[in-house]
C-alpha cells in the first residue's frame, strides 16, 4: 500500500479513538504519531493529514448537525460571521482540526529526521 | 538548518495549539470551540427526555412527563425529592443563564468578560447584592431552617446535574466563553432573588430629585412632582375604608433638605419593569367562576426569565411559570387557587450625607459617633490579578458613593438605606403559595415577604378575589426620602415600619374586580406617607374603564384586554396638539404626516402609521420641553408623562416651555408642538427612503435578545407585534408582557399561558424560542393541568428520577 494511504488511514484510525479520552488536540497527537509511523516527503506530509482531519471532523460535525437540521450550526455560522451558513461552518471546523493535525505531522516528520541523524 | 527547521516546527506547532485553545479578543478558542467530541457540534440536539437518571439524595422516585410545549410536569412523593427534582430539571434545561444571573447579581462578571466588567462589577457591589444575599441566608439560617433547607435540596438538585457533565455537555455559552460552571449554593438562590429586588424595587431618583430641587426651587419642584396626580385611579379602589388602622404615620421632624449631591448615579434598572395583572369575581364572569390574568412586564430576553413548570407531591400540585434559581412556581396556580404579581414600585430606597472622621472609621451621628464597618469586595477578573473594593458600611447600609466611587469628597459619602438589604424570607412565600387551598392560606403566605414589594392578586374556586400590596414599608413622615437626607440625625432614619396587617389590600370589592397595573397603591385617604415614586397612569385607567364597560367578561374578553394597544396616552395629547398648532408653515410633506396622524384613532397596531409618528413627535416635543433638565454635569431627571401632558395642556405659557437655547424668542407650548413636529416629519422622511415605510411593526422593531447583551446570532429580530409604552400590552422595542396568564377557577382549574422564548435554554434546541410566533400573534397555549401521574396523550416523553443505588 502507498505510504500516503497508510498515512491517511493511520491518522484516522487513531484520531478517532483519541477523540473519546481527549480534548480537541488529540488530532495533532493522532497525526503526529502516524507521521513518525509513516513518514512522508514534502506538501504530502502536511496534506495527508490535512485531509484526513478535515474529513474526519467534516463528517462527524455533518451528521450531528443534519440530524438536528442545522439548527445551532446556523447560528454558530451567523456568530463567526460565515454569514449563517452551516456548511461553510462544516468546512471551517474541518479546516482548522485539519491545519492543525497538519502542522504537527510536520513536526513529526521534522523530528524523526532529527532523530534518525 | 536542522536544527532551524525543528526550531520553526515545533514553534508554530505550539502557536497553532495555542491559538485554537485560547479565547482570543470576542473569538471563542476555535479549537476547543469547533470540534465535533466536545465542541458547539455537541450540543446541536434536542434535550433528552426518556429514560431514567440517578440523583443522589432522593428519596423516592420522581416522575417527569414532558408536554409538546417541553414543560415538565413533575409528580414527587415528598417535597424534598420535589426541590431536588425542580432544581435538576431547571438547570438541564436552563443551566446556564440560572448561573450567569447569579453572576450579574454578585457583580462577578469579570470573572468571565475581564477588566470590562469591572465597574459593573463594583456598581453592583457597592449596591450591596452580596451583602443583601449574605442577609437573607442568615435570616433563613435564624429563622427558618425548614426553607433553608429546601433551598439547600433545590442546590443539591442544580449539583447533581452539573457533576453529571462532561464538558461537551456545557452549554453552549460557556464554551463560547471558555468557562465551567461551579457548584450551586443556597446563597446562589439568594442571589437570584435580590437580582429580582434590584430588577422591581432597586430604582429611586432621591439624589435627582435633590438636584432638580436645587435647580428650580421648592414650588416649581412640586408643580412638576406632585405625590398626587390630577387623575388617580389606585390599586386599591377609592372607596375602601381605612378606619381599622390604628399606628399613626411618622410625626415629620423639623428638617431641610441638604441641597448637596452628585454628578453621576449608579446605573437603574429598566423604568418600564412592571406588570398588569386583575381577577374578576364569579359574579362579574360570564361562566360564574372567578378568572384571572397575570402578565408581567420585563426585558425579553433569551433564554426567558421564566420557565414553566407543574410541580406537584401528593399534597399539593401547582403549575406555572418559575424563574430558573428560586423554588417553587412564582405565577401560576394549584388545584384551589390562583396568584400573580405586578410590581409595587414603592420608594424602599432612601439615600444618607454621611460625614466621616479624619480616618474614615468613624462617622458623625447626633452629638457621637458611629462606627464605620468594612466589607473588602474581592473581584476577580478573567486574565488580571484581583481587584479590591472596600465598602463602608454605616447602620443606614453600604456607602455606595465616596471618594472611591464617583466623587471626590475626603471626608463624606453617601449610604443608601435599602429594603433590599433587609434580609427575609421571599422564598416562604412560594412554598406556601403553592400549596394554599383558600384566602387565609393565601394572606399568611404573603406575611413573609419583604421585597421586593409586589401587588399579588388572588383568585380562588371558592369565589374569593382579592389583592393584597405586600411588602415591608417604612412608616415613613411626610416627604421623608424624596430627597437626599442627613445621615448624622436619627430622626432621618427609618423611625418603624407599617405593620403588615395595615398593607392596603382589598379583598371581594363591590366592583367585582381587582386589578393593578404599577399605579398609585392608594389614593390620598390611605393613612400612611406613599411618595408618587414615578407610577404608572394609563394601563390602569385602561383596564379599569374595560372592566366597569359590561357585565361580564370571558376568557376571550380577558385575551383582548392583555392584546389591547389602545395608546390611552397619545389620546389624551395628540387631538389637543392637532388643535392648537399654527399649520399654516407646513411643506406638503409635513401635511402629509398631519393627515396620517389626524386620521389615527390611537391604536398601536403594527400596520398603522400614527404610532409611530406619534412617538417621535413626542419623544422631540419631550426633549424640548425639558431641556432645562439636560446637563451633563449633573444628574437630573424629568417629569413623568402624565404630568408632562398635564402641564403642556394647562401651562401652556410656562416658563419652563421656553427653549433655553433660543435667546431672542419665548416658545409656549404651541410653538414646541409645531417645531417638534416638523423634527419628527424630518426623521420619518429620512426612515422612510432607508426602509420604505415607518408603519408600527417594523418601526418600533421588537427583539427578544440573548442575555449576553443581544447576542445577534442568538435572538430573534423584528417580531411583528404591537402595543408600546404605557400600553396594556407593554411590548416596545425589547420589553414587553414576559409571561401572558389567564387562570379560570373551575375545579380543577383551566388554564392559558405563553411567554416570548421557549423551555430550552440551548440555541440549538428547537425549543429555544418556539413560543415567540404564537406570543406575538396574542395566542396562548393550553397548560396541561395533569391531575395524576399518569400521561395523558399529551405527553410526549416521560423521564424518571431515582435514587442513586450506589449511594448506600
Amino acid at each position: 500500500m502507498n505510504t500516503k494511504i497508510k498515512n491517511f488511514i493511520a491518522t484516522l484510525l487513531l484520531a478517532v479513538p483519541l477523540s473519546f479520552v481527549l480534548p480537541w488536540w488529540s488530532v495533532m497527537l493522532a497525526a503526529f504519531i502516524a507521521s513518525v509511523l509513516f513518514p512522508l516527503e514534502k506538501g504530502v506530509t502536511f496534506f495527508t493529514p490535512f485531509c484526513a482531519i478535515l474529513l474526519f471532523w467534516g463528517v462527524h460535525a455533518f451528521l450531528l448537525s443534519s440530524a438536528n437540521d442545522f439548527v445551532l450550526a446556523k447560528k454558530i455560522a451567523a456568530l463567526l460571521n460565515l454569514g449563517g451558513s452551516p456548511y461553510l461552518l462544516i468546512v471551517a471546523t474541518g479546516t482548522i482540526g485539519g491545519l492543525a493535525a497538519g502542522i504537527s505531522a510536520m513536526l513529526g516528520k521534522e523530528l524523526l529526521a532529527f532523530m534518525k541523524n | 538548518m536542522k536544527y532551524i527547521r525543528l526550531l520553526v516546527l515545533s514553534g508554530l506547532s505550539l502557536g497553532i495549539f495555542y491559538a485554537l485553545n485560547t479565547k482570543i479578543g470576542a473569538l471563542p478558542p476555535l479549537g476547543k470551540f469547533l470540534n465535533p467530541s466536545a465542541g458547539i457540534w455537541q450540543n446541536e440536539t434536542n434535550e433528552s427526555i426518556t429514560g431514567e437518571v440517578e440523583i443522589p439524595g432522593l428519596q423516592d422516585q420522581v416522575r417527569v412527563h414532558y408536554d409538546a410545549q417541553m414543560i415538565p410536569h413533575v409528580f414527587a412523593q415528598n417535597e424534598h425529592d420535589l426541590y431536588k427534582a425542580q432544581g435538576y430539571l431547571t438547570a438541564k434545561h436552563r443551566l446556564w443563564q440560572m448561573e450567569f444571573q447569579t453572576y450579574a447579581a454578585a457583580g462577578r462578571l469579570s470573572e468571565i468578560f475581564g477588566e470590562g466588567a469591572l465597574n459593573y462589577d463594583r456598581t453592583e457591589r457597592r449596591r450591596g447584592m452580596g451583602y443583601g444575599a449574605d442577609q437573607s441566608v442568615a435570616h433563613m439560617e435564624k429563622h427558618d431552617k425548614e426553607v433553608l433547607a429546601f433551598v439547600q435540596d433545590y442546590a443539591d438538585g442544580v449539583n447533581a446535574y452539573i457533576n453529571q457533565l462532561h464538558p461537551e455537555d456545557y452549554p453552549v455559552e460557556y464554551k463560547l466563553l471558555d468557562y465551567a460552571p461551579e457548584e450551586w449554593t443556597t446563597k446562589k438562590t439568594a442571589l437570584l432573588l435580590m437580582y429580582m429586588t434590584k430588577m422591581l424595587a432597586g430604582r429611586d431618583d432621591d439624589l435627582e430629585y435633590t438636584n432638580v430641587l436645587r435647580l428650580v426651587g421648592e414650588e416649581n419642584f412640586n408643580l412638576l412632582f406632585p405625590d398626587f396626580f390630577e387623575v388617580t385611579d389606585p390599586v386599591i379602589p377609592k372607596e375602601t375604608d381605612w378606619s381599622f388602622i390604628d399606628v399613626p404615620q411618622t410625626e415629620k421632624p423639623e428638617k431641610h433638605a441638604l441641597l448637596d449631591t452628585i454628578a453621576e448615579t449608579i446605573e437603574k434598572p429598566h423604568p418600564d419593569n412592571g406588570s398588569n395583572n386583575w381577577a374578576v369575581s364569579g359574579a362579574k364572569s360570564a361562566s360564574g367562576l372567578p378568572i384571572l390574568a397575570n402578565d408581567p412586564h420585563l426585558g425579553l430576553n433569551l433564554p426567558s426569565i421564566w420557565f414553566v413548570m407543574q410541580l406537584s407531591t401528593p399534597n399539593h400540585n401547582a403549575f406555572g411559570a418559575t424563574i430558573p434559581g428560586a423554588l417553587a412556581v412564582i405565577s401560576g396556580f394549584n388545584q384551589h387557587i390562583a396568584w400573580g404579581e405586578t410590581n409595587a414600585t414603592r420608594d424602599v430606597i432612601d439615600w444618607y450625607k454621611v460625614e466621616f472622621n479624619e480616618d474614615r472609621t468613624q462617622y458623625k451621628y447626633d452629638e457621637g459617633w458611629k462606627d464605620v464597618s468594612m466589607r473588602i469586595e474581592d473581584i476577580r477578573i478573567k486574565g488580571q490579578k484581583a481587584y479590591k473594593d472596600t465598602v463602608l458600611y454605616t447602620h443606614h447600609g453600604p456607602v455606595v458613593f465616596d471618594k472611591n466611587f464617583r466623587s471626590d469628597n475626603e471626608r463624606a459619602g453617601y449610604a443608601m438605606r435599602w429594603i433590599g438589604h433587609e434580609g427575609g424570607n421571599q422564598q416562604k412565600t412560594f412554598l406556601q403559595l403553592n400549596k394554599a387551598k383558600n384566602y387565609e392560606d393565601y394572606a399568611d403566605a404573603l406575611q413573609h415577604w419583604v421585597t421586593p414589594s409586589q401587588n399579588f392578586v388572588f383568585a380562588s374556586t371558592e369565589g374569593d378575589i382579592a389583592l393584597w400590596i405586600q411588602g415591608k414599608f417604612p412608616n415613613k413622615w411626610e416627604g421623608q426620602g424624596k430627597f437626599l437626607m442627613d445621615g448624622s440625625l436619627s430622626e432621618n432614619d427609618w423611625q418603624s415600619y407599617i405593620p403588615q396587617q395595615f398593607n392596603a389590600h382589598t379583598k371581594n370589592p363591590t366592583r367585582g374586580f381587582v386589578s393593578s397595573a404599577n399605579q398609585h397603591p392608594v389614593d390620598e385617604t390611605y393613612p400612611y406617607y406613599v411618595f408618587n415614586d414615578g407610577y404608572e397612569t394609563y394601563r390602569n385607567r385602561v383596564i379599569n374603564t374595560y372592566f366597569n364597560s359590561k357585565e361580564k367578561f370571558s376568557v376571550a374578553d380577558f385575551k383582548a384586554l392583555q392584546n389591547n394597544n389602545y395608546n390611552l396616552k397619545a389620546s389624551e395629547l395628540v387631538p389637543y396638539m392637532l388643535s392648537q398648532m399654527d399649520t399654516s408653515s407646513l411643506s406638503d410633506e409635513e401635511k402629509g404626516v398631519y393627515k396620517e396622524i389626524s386620521a389615527w384613532t390611537f391604536n398601536n397596531d403594527i400596520n398603522e402609521v400614527g404610532p409611530s409618528i406619534w412617538t417621535l413627535w413626542y419623544g422631540h416635543l419631550e426633549e424640548m420641553l425639558w431641556d432645562e433638565f439636560n446637563d451633563e454635569q449633573v444628574a437630573l431627571t424629568t417629569p413623568y408623562t402624565y404630568q408632562t401632558i398635564h402641564l403642556l395642556k394647562t401651562q401652556g405659557n410656562h416658563a419652563f416651555m421656553d427653549i433655553v437655547a433660543t435667546e431672542d424668542k419665548t416658545e409656549k407650548a404651541n410653538d414646541l408642538f409645531l417645531l417638534s413636529f416638523k423634527e419628527a416629519a424630518e426623521d420619518l422622511s429620512k426612515y422612510k427612503n432607508e426602509n420604505g415605510d415607518y408603519t408600527w411593526g417594523g418601526y418600533k422593531g421588537t427583539y427578544v435578545g440573548h442575555l449576553l447583551q443581544g447576542l445577534p446570532a442568538f435572538s430573534r429580530f423584528d417580531i411583528p407585534i404591537g402595543g408600546g409604552r404605557n400600553i396594556v400590552n407593554a411590548t416596545s422595542k425589547n420589553h414587553g408582557p414576559s409571561w401572558r396568564m389567564i387562570v379560570e377557577m373551575t375545579s380543577p382549574p383551566t388554564a392559558l399561558g405563553i411567554y416570548p422564548g421557549g423551555q430550552s435554554g440551548n440555541p440549538g434546541s428547537k425549543f429555544y424560542d418556539n413560543f415567540i410566533d404564537d406570543w406575538s400573534v396574542g395566542e396562548y397555549h393550553r397548560l396541561n393541568f395533569l391531575q395524576s401521574d399518569v400521561a395523558t396523550e399529551d405527553i410526549i416523553g416521560t423521564q424518571t428520577l431515582i435514587p442513586d443505588t450506589n449511594e448506600y
